[in-house]
């Protein structure tokens, strides 16, 4: 039986309600990086429908006012520079106030260009560095084992960032100790900083290689909520087998027009010039 | 603080970033070394090493998010003759590849030329994760590495060609942000090994690296006003240190202020004191990043709060004096 959520934490009503967080989750990546006048809002934007589904669609189960609560299910932003993303849940959580996140990368400020725990609670770790997060995952997860508890532990990696060996080593470990526990989002949004991530390093097959390693996989719309929404409560149920769940993605979402007009479907680590803010806003309707 | 000024606020002339002259120089040094095979691992238009792959695409791979394994293959191709030369940001490059550097390159003395740009704090907004600011320890703990940290555009772009010139593995460092000249000329003298004497000084002597070189002229400036004459060495090449010039700083000015934007272990400082303790032990004080990791915020402001402005080179630079 799984506990409870604890009744702090935002659970949406319906599809519609979630639709809606996932829109001021958009907006306030654009206007928190903007207002940085740097960072990686086109990374941020691929995965907003994840990381909404996860914080507010049920999944994970949290305490904004008390986020080291040792039952709390953990999110682990691998891809570290989509920053903006997880600070965005977070406020909308109640982790901070909203207006904190105009303070994104400033001088003193918790909200680090990349995500840091031990500055700011609801960090599960302090990523940056592509490539480490499912390791921390694979020790999270057999923690609970060892502590017979039943939080469940979520990473969102980059698709250029399975280029990285360490995630293969971790893949291999958690098929290992069959981590079903533990589910791996890849954030395939075609893209990595250089160019497509097709030419780069093709990883495809994306869910034959997890597959192969010892993986359950589901290949999902990334964008799409009810997908996502489907494809976590498929791999929260899945047992026996940690679950890759490889969502397919926009980089940019919400904005590919502009960034189509600015000749830049990637737009890897720029944010946009507050002179397309509005434009951008008026897209996300 | 007031007046606290940071070398990116320095009056002097400013200079492109060291990471764009090394883009330049590796592209304009192409032609004329076929040998050079330049791999990157999917941050080229970060390092500037694109502009070397934009024009010879033959001699250039992009091999993915992958350090470890972008340091394994500069062995392999260095094993095969080739002069490889890799860059990443210096914390991933250095420390994601360490084991590889240890074992693929610096064990068989292999001729790879390993490069880490946004070095240091002043990267800024991108924060902790992405500073590289323990770099310079690791290589110098990397037996037969030379370690070379150029001050501005022109010295390093002569370190380029220095780097390309001598046989065995370097490691280079160099910044992400617009940097003071130091040098006037475009074509400054550059020996690895052999410090450059940018300001001479009786009463003590300032040694420093990378974008420190502008903020100890700055701070040679200020005390100048209250008529103490600082010597200031650009001691670009940390392995092997310049024994003579800091023997020579020693007996002559009796006192020494090391400034690097690294971490107080193992960098600049330890080497500088290790060779001052041997030669003519004279009182030291060091200006560095402490024993603590960066933060995001604009570059000056990280330069100001870590303590790397010039006002802080000569507040050291007083009280070594004083303990004379
Ligand atoms: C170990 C490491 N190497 C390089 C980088 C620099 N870097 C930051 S984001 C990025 C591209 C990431 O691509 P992907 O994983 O596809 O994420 P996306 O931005 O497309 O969501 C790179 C190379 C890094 N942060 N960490
Ligand atoms: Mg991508």
């Amino acid at each position: 039986m799984r506990r409870k959520t604890p009744e702090t934490a935002t659970v949406a009503r319906d599809l519609e309600q979630l639709q809606q967080i996932a829109k001021r989750l958009r907006v306030d990546i654009l206007r928190s990086t903007t207002e940085a006048g740097s960072g990686h809002p086109s990374s941020s934007l691929s995965a907003v429908e994840v990381v909404t589904a996860l914080y507010f669609g049920g999944f994970l189960r949290y305490d904004p006012k008390n986020p080291h609560w040792p039952d709390r299910d953990r999110f682990i932003l691998s891809k570290g520079h989509a920053a903006p993303v997880l600070y965005a849940a977070l406020a909308e959580a109640g982790f901070f106030p909203r207006e904190d996140l105009m303070t994104l990368r400033k001088l003193g400020s918790p909200l680090e260009g990349h995500p840091n725990m031990a500055r700011l609670g609801g960090v599960e770790a302090s990523t940056g560095s592509l490539g480490q997060g499912l390791s921390i995952g694979v020790g999270q997860a057999l923690a609970a084992r060892i502590d017979r508890k039943d939080y469940r532990v979520y990473v969102l990696t980059g698709d250029g960032e399975i280029g990285e060996g360490q995630i293969w080593e971790a893949a291999a470990s958690a098929a290992k100790y069959r981590l079903d526990n533990l589910t791996c989002i890849v954030d395939r949004n075609h893209y990595q900083q250089t160019g497509a991530a097709e030419e780069v390093l093709n990883m495809d097959p994306i869910d034959g290689k997890f597959t192969a390693f010892g993986w359950h996989t589901i290949t999902i719309n990334g964008n799409d909520l009810g997908e996502v929404v489907q494809a976590l409560r498929r791999a929260t149920e899945y047992r026996g087998q940690p679950t890759c769940i490889v969502s397919l993605t926009h980089k940019g979402q919400g904005i590919l027009p502009l960034l189509e007009k600015l000749g830049d479907t990637n737009f890897h680590g720029k944010p946009l010039p507050a002179k397309y803010l509005d434009e951008a806003l008026a897209l996300l309707g | 603080m007031a007046g606290a000024t940071s070398a990116l606020q320095s009056k002097r002339p400013l200079g492109k970033a060291t990471r764009d002259a090394f883009g330049r120089a590796l592209e304009a040094l192409g032609a004329e070394r076929p040998d050079v095979v330049v791999v990157d691992a999917d941050v080229s238009n970060s390092t500037r090493t694109e502009w070397f792959g934009q024009k010879f695409p033959d001699r250039f791979f992009n091999i993915g998010i992958a350090e470890s394994n972008l340091v394994g293959i500069a062995g392999g191709l260095a094993s095969c003759g080739k002069t490889p030369v890799i860059a990443s940001f210096a914390c991933f490059i250095m420390c994601n590849g360490y084991d590889q550097l240890r074992m693929a390159v610096a064990y068989p003395g292999l001729n790879v030329k390993v490069v880490g740009t946004h070095a240091g704090i002043s990267i800024g907004e991108d924060g902790a994760s992405q500073m590289g600011i323990e770099d310079v320890a690791l290589a110098c703990s990397l037996p037969g590495f030379v370690v070379v940290v150029p001050a501005d555009e022109a010295s390093a772009k002569a370190a380029t060609r220095a780097m390309l010139d001598h046989r065995g593995p370097v490691y280079m460092r160099l910044g992400r942000p617009d940097v003071p000249k130091v040098y006037e000329t475009d074509n400054p003298p550059f020996r690895l090994g052999q410090a450059n004497t940018v300001r001479d000084g009786r009463d003590l002597t300032i040694v420093a690296n990378g974008l420190m070189v502008a903020a100890a002229l700055d701070a040679a400036d200020q005390l100048a006003a209250e008529g103490i004459e600082a010597r200031v060495l650009d001691m670009h090449t940390v392995k092997p240190i310049d024994r003579e010039a800091l023997k020579k700083a020693a007996q002559e000015t009796g006192a020494i202020v090391v400034a690097e934007e690294h971490l107080a272990h193992g960098g600049l400082g330890s080497v500088v004191a290790m060779a001052v303790a041997e030669l003519e032990p004279v009182p030291i004080r060091y200006v560095n990043l402490g024993d603590r990791f960066g933060e995001s915020g604009s570059p000056e402001g990280l330069l100001e709060k870590f303590g790397l402005t010039a006002e802080n080179l000569a507040a050291a630079a007083r009280a070594v004096i004083a303990a004379k």
